[in-house]
């Protein structure tokens, strides 16, 4: 019993070590830090009600990147760079089949979801079928998507969100708690549980770690790749599906701006870009700090030129601090 | 790896870039067909002033990519060089000495660009995308600094000089017969070897004496220093300054040098390919105009060709 005392408690204080050291509280650390430093420059920053419409921003970042965490994961250069078209795109979709309608909104959330994955699955059998490198896939997907919007737009702004969406991105549900908080959270745990509790994300980080073990071992990678791509869509799908709600209508480029902010969202997060290492618990921390990053640049009233020379240096400290590569010595 | 020095490897290589080079001609005999001036030495010169901006940011991106880096900063450096090139003209008075200065100063704009992307990625072991998005939105930045708004005219004897030419011949094709020539250069040093060595396999590199780090920094400085070129191009062109000039060349000069048959991964590939890369992309905006398809279906198309012309590639790159 007393011999056993100290290896258990080392071990406590591995766990906690490892818990300190785990991305998602390391970029929440950063986040608080940043809102301390907001609500010391800015009172009022750091007030429930701004902390609330800070998260519904993050969420809708989160979403995104959630896929963007399975690709990544998935490795061979995973990444997804269509996320910011087919976010537009189903936005552009549901905001038609909605039009301002309660009565249309199953209907409309079920034909983002599909049309997404559709979208994502199309890159996925480019990507493992023709072995375009996802990168350039993903990229002359975009092209094809952004065309093809403008084509039905015709360059003007259209659809409309139904009353019950729009509520559900701006009005508290639960203690004042916004409803897209907390299909966030479902989305966390959902995701969270594909990778670490089923043996679907067994494989996932398997072929992301070495495809050609993960191959002898009987699994089918191509296959699992291009089924991610194809959920990176469906939660791009979602996103679009609920930035209709967050703005009410929809313009051809509306989506671009997650694109690049959702990968960085997913490295400070703590996920490798090599692949097999990594979750969405981090990728969750990094979306939050993002976006309290963002909003503490627009108080600080930096102008648009020094908030991008602010954002940019801030994620080369973040790299610095985590995001560094194996040495060749190593 | 082994398939560069059998048979069939440097086959299989150039073959990837005669795929962009008979694309190139495909598209100009589709050219020629809709605009039958096509051949003309003022629509051939009107064509190349068009093209040769993306031409020399993707020889830029073509070193960095063989190195199995990238460099998504490629667009900002060219905005801030540009940016830098026209304000220290101005400040200086304008003559031909501020314009000798300011060019200068647009030069080591660049090449400072990539000395801080190089130094990030090779030195301090950053991931690529990553960090040349972030230096990206740095330049870009600082450029709204430099110049918050576009406007700002060059003196008149630069975009003259740029629109003219020297001994009969124009300018544009003076600059990219100089770039060619300079490619041309670095491909037959020690230096060209150890990059497609670094990104075909970077650790077997490292352990038989390649400088891989200084390799890859000297990639990124290249490329830097071909962004500083076509941005000067540019300035020549537009006349005048403008912060977000070179917004979408960092895409598409990824696209030329895929298309011109250069493996991301590294390794493969060279800038002539690149060149014919960026060419196509060019004639595709060309015939899109000319066939009379609606100004709206110009992405589109261009979408749709490149995702083809890139499974194009592959299937023929497999065979």
């Amino acid at each position: 019993m007393s011999a056993q005392n100290p290896s258990a408690s080392a071990a406590v204080r591995r766990r906690l070590g490892a818990l300190a050291l785990h991305p998602l509280t390391l970029a929440l650390a950063a986040a608080v830090a940043l809102l301390a430093l907001g609500e010391a420059i800015s009172p009022g920053f750091a007030s429930p009600g701004q902390i609330v419409s800070q998260l519904t921003i993050a969420a809708l970042l989160g979403m995104v990147a959630a896929g963007q965490t399975l690709v990544i994961i998935g490795g061979r250069e995973g990444i997804d760079l269509s996320v910011g078209g087919v976010i537009s795109l189903c936005a552009f979709v549901a905001g038609n089949l909605m039009a301002g309608t309660d009565a249309a909104i199953p209907l409309a959330l079920a034909a983002t979801l599909a049309l997404g994955f559709a979208v994502g699955l199309l890159n996925g059998l480019g990507i493992v079928l023709l072995r375009i490198p996802p990168l350039v896939m993903t990229l002359g997907m975009t092209g094809v998507i952004q065309g093809a919007l403008v084509i039905l737009t015709r360059g003007v702004p259209s659809g409309r969100s139904a009353p019950a969406l729009t509520a559900l991105m701006n009005q508290p549900l639960v203690a004042g708690i916004p409803g897209v908080l907390l299909l966030w959270a479902a989305v966390a745990l959902g995701v969270c549980l594909l990778l670490h509790n089923t043996a679907f994300g067994v494989r996932v980080y398997a072929i992301g770690a070495n495809p050609e073990v993960a191959r002898i071992a009987g699994m089918r990678p191509e296959r699992i790749r291009a089924l991610l791509f194809g959920l990176s869509g469906m939660f791009a799908g979602l996103t679009g599906f609920l930035v209709l709600g967050y703005t009410g209508s929809v313009f051809v480029g509306i989506g671009l701006q997650y694109v690049l902010p959702s990968i960085v969202a997913v490295v400070i997060g703590g996920t490798s870009l090599a692949g097999g290492i990594g979750g969405y618990l981090g990728t969750i921390g990094g979306a939050i700090t993002l976006t309290v990053l963002q909003s503490l640049l627009i108080t600080l009233d930096a102008g648009p030129a020094g908030r991008q020379v602010i954002f940019g240096l801030t994620l080369l400290v973040l790299l610095l601090l985590y995001g560094r590569q194996r040495g060749l010595r190593g | 790896m082994s398939a560069a020095t059998s048979g069939i490897g440097p086959r299989l290589r150039r073959s990837t870039w005669l795929l962009a080079l008979g694309s190139a001609l495909l598209l100009a005999a589709i050219n020629l067909a809709l605009q039958p001036s096509f051949l003309e030495p003022g629509v051939m010169a009107s064509n190349l002033t068009t093209f040769l901006p993306l031409i020399l940011v993707a020889i830029g991106q073509t070193w960095v990519v063989l190195a199995s880096d990238i460099d998504l900063s490629i667009g900002s450096t060219v905005s801030l060089v540009n940016v830098v090139t026209v304000v220290v003209i101005d400040a200086l008075g304008g003559d031909a000495a501020a314009i000798a200065a300011g060019m200068a100063a647009g030069v080591a704009t660049g090449l400072g660009c990539g000395l801080v992307n190089g130094l990030c990625v090779a030195r301090l072991r950053f991931q690529p995308i990553v960090t040349t998005f972030a230096t990206g939105v740095v330049f870009a930045g600082l450029a709204l600094m430099v110049l918050p708004e576009a406007g700002l005219p060059v003196p008149e004897v630069y975009w003259r000089g740029y629109a003219g030419g020297l001994f009969g011949v124009r300018s544009v094709v003076l600059v990219l017969a100089a770039a060619l020539l300079l490619c041309l250069v670095i491909e037959r040093t020690r230096f060209a070897r150890a990059l497609r060595a670094s990104g075909g396999q970077m650790q077997a590199a490292y352990q038989s004496g390649v400088p891989v780090t200084w390799t890859r920094i000297r990639a990124y400085l290249l490329a830097g220093f071909f962004a500083a070129l076509a941005a000067l191009c540019l300035t020549g062109e537009t006349a005048s300054g403008d912060p977000l000039l070179g917004g979408a060349y960092a895409l598409s000069s990824i696209s030329a040098v895929v298309l011109g048959g250069t493996a991301l991964a590294g390794g493969v590939g060279g800038f002539l390919g690149s060149v014919f890369g960026a060419v196509v992309l060019g004639l595709i905006g060309n015939v899109i105009f000319f066939a009379r398809l609606p100004f709206e279906y110009q992405t589109l198309v261009q979408g749709l060709i490149v995702l083809a012309a890139l499974a194009g590639g592959v299937l023929v790159a497999r065979r």
